[in-house]
């Protein structure tokens, strides 16, 4: 006879299933999949038209947070009203810009609600910035394209001494542009600091294939889960519209090495650019899952039910294979809705 | 040359490399090439095979493999290591 699933729920952010999607939705997806865990699903939202909202196969019920803007007190008083009612287990933001709330608040939402959740720590969180990326690929002995960060416009013209061109300008949470002439770079910073604040990072452009790779670590130094994919897609937006598992020995005992001298806690994701000499150059530590972290669950490696387990503080066992060669081939879809579901979700916060 | 020891072949002609991500697609002729240069075998060794065979001289042959074989190292597809001469 079967076992029975775990009972089990779960609060996710992220349900900007869009363009540029948030992990959410393929978080979920992971989640349904579990063999272990009945979930339900309490989607966390900031906008009315994020797509999950409105996925009600996959998410049972929404709330709408407050932006990560308006502080951790008014993020807490929200979640004690949601958990008041659901009763949650565990939250899993997929949010770089949430992730500094939910790290302060892990012992308040534990002690005062009993809700776990299971992300890095604040060091880890601040030591993997854009921001202080250069310092931290000294430090764990990794290849990261030189970097400066900018904080106005008058600071353009004289990139030329440190950089050529073309380079990356790119925010401090999300966005990433690249520029071959200082006139762009100017456009670029415009843009991006209006929309994510300054600094604004400008890093060395390098070719290459890039490859990036979803992992989770227990905290201890232990990688738990690796999956490497190489994008084969690539959106206007550089976002991976198709990806695929890759076998790179290198790659994965890179991750290992990180995760072991980080001893990082958590999802994560490593953005990575391979060049022509098999060289490769650490772009980005995404300190959350990916949004293809789907196809880590395809290739075998469930990693959103992995983090669950160890949040739970369940006994659990590091992931040692994968499938290569599967793809992920993502796609869009219509949902319709009634303007009444949009309505509750506008005016009530809830649906 | 040799070429790298996990590609995966099928019959249809489709080569993976596992450790790009990279696929490949080949005529009937250019995976058989392709699977005896797996197995180890030299140039010398294929172009018997071949010229055994199929309907073609040695030199129509020799042409015809080398340019292959450059695509082959121009996509990395290559080991880098030198044809095993005894």
């Amino acid at each position: 006879m079967a076992a029975r699933r775990k009972k089990i729920k779960i609060a996710v952010t992220g349900l900007n299933a869009i363009d540029s999607p948030g992990p959410g939705i393929p978080v979920i997806r992971a989640l349904r999949a579990s063999g272990d865990f009945d979930v339900r699903i309490i989607g966390l939202s900031y906008e009315t038209l994020e797509p999950g909202i409105y996925m009600h196969d996959l998410v049972d019920k929404t709330y709408q947070i407050p932006f990560p803007s308006s502080g951790k007190a008014s993020l807490l008083t929200r979640l004690k009203y949601i958990n008041s009612i659901e009763k949650i287990d565990l939250i899993i933001p997929n949010f770089d810009a949430e992730l500094f709330n939910f790290i302060t608040l892990a012992n308040t939402l534990r002690k005062e609600m009993g809700i776990r959740v299971f992300v890095p720590t604040l060091d880890q969180f601040e030591e993997r910035h854009k921001s202080n990326l250069p310092a931290f690929g000294k430090k764990h002995k990794i290849k990261v394209p030189f970097s400066k960060m900018i904080f106005s416009t008058a600071e353009i013209p004289s990139l030329r001494k440190d950089f050529t061109y073309p380079l990356v300008v790119k925010g401090k949470y999300y966005d990433a542009s690249i520029a071959y002439t200082p006139e762009q770079v100017a456009s670029h910073f415009n843009k991006i600091s209006a929309k994510w604040g300054l600094p604004v990072i400008i890093q060395q452009f390098v070719y290459g294939q890039e490859v990036n790779v979803t992992a989770i670590g227990d905290g201890k130094g232990n990688t738990m889960g690796a999956v490497p994919m190489r994008k084969q897609y690539i959106t206007d937006k550089g976002k991976a519209w198709s990806g695929i598992s890759i076998n790179d020995r290198k790659l994965m005992d890179m991750t290992k090495k990180l995760i072991r001298s980080t001893k990082w806690k958590g999802g994560m994701e490593l953005e990575i650019i391979k060049t022509a000499n098999d060289e490769y150059y650490l772009l980005e530590i995404n300190p959350r899952f990916p949004a293809w972290v789907y196809l880590a669950v395809g290739c075998g490696q469930n990693h959103p039910e992995m983090l669950v387990k160890m949040a739970m503080g369940e006994k659990v066992v590091p992931f040692k294979k994968y499938d290569i060669g599967k793809m992920f081939v993502r796609y869009s879809y219509d949902l319709i809705v009634e303007l009444k579901e949009f309505e509750k979700i506008s005016t009530l916060g809830e649906l | 040359m040799r070429l790298k020891k996990n590609l995966a072949l099928s019959d249809s002609g489709f080569v993976f490399d596992p450790s790009t991500g990279d696929s490949f697609s080949t005529n009937p002729i250019g995976l058989e090439i392709v699977k005896m240069l797996q197995t180890g075998k030299d140039a010398d060794e294929i172009k018997a095979q071949v010229v055994k065979t199929y309907l073609i001289d040695e030199v129509g042959f020799e042409k015809d493999y080398y340019d292959f074989v450059n695509t082959l190292t121009k996509l990395k597809l290559s080991d880098g290591s030198p044809e095993k001469k005894d």
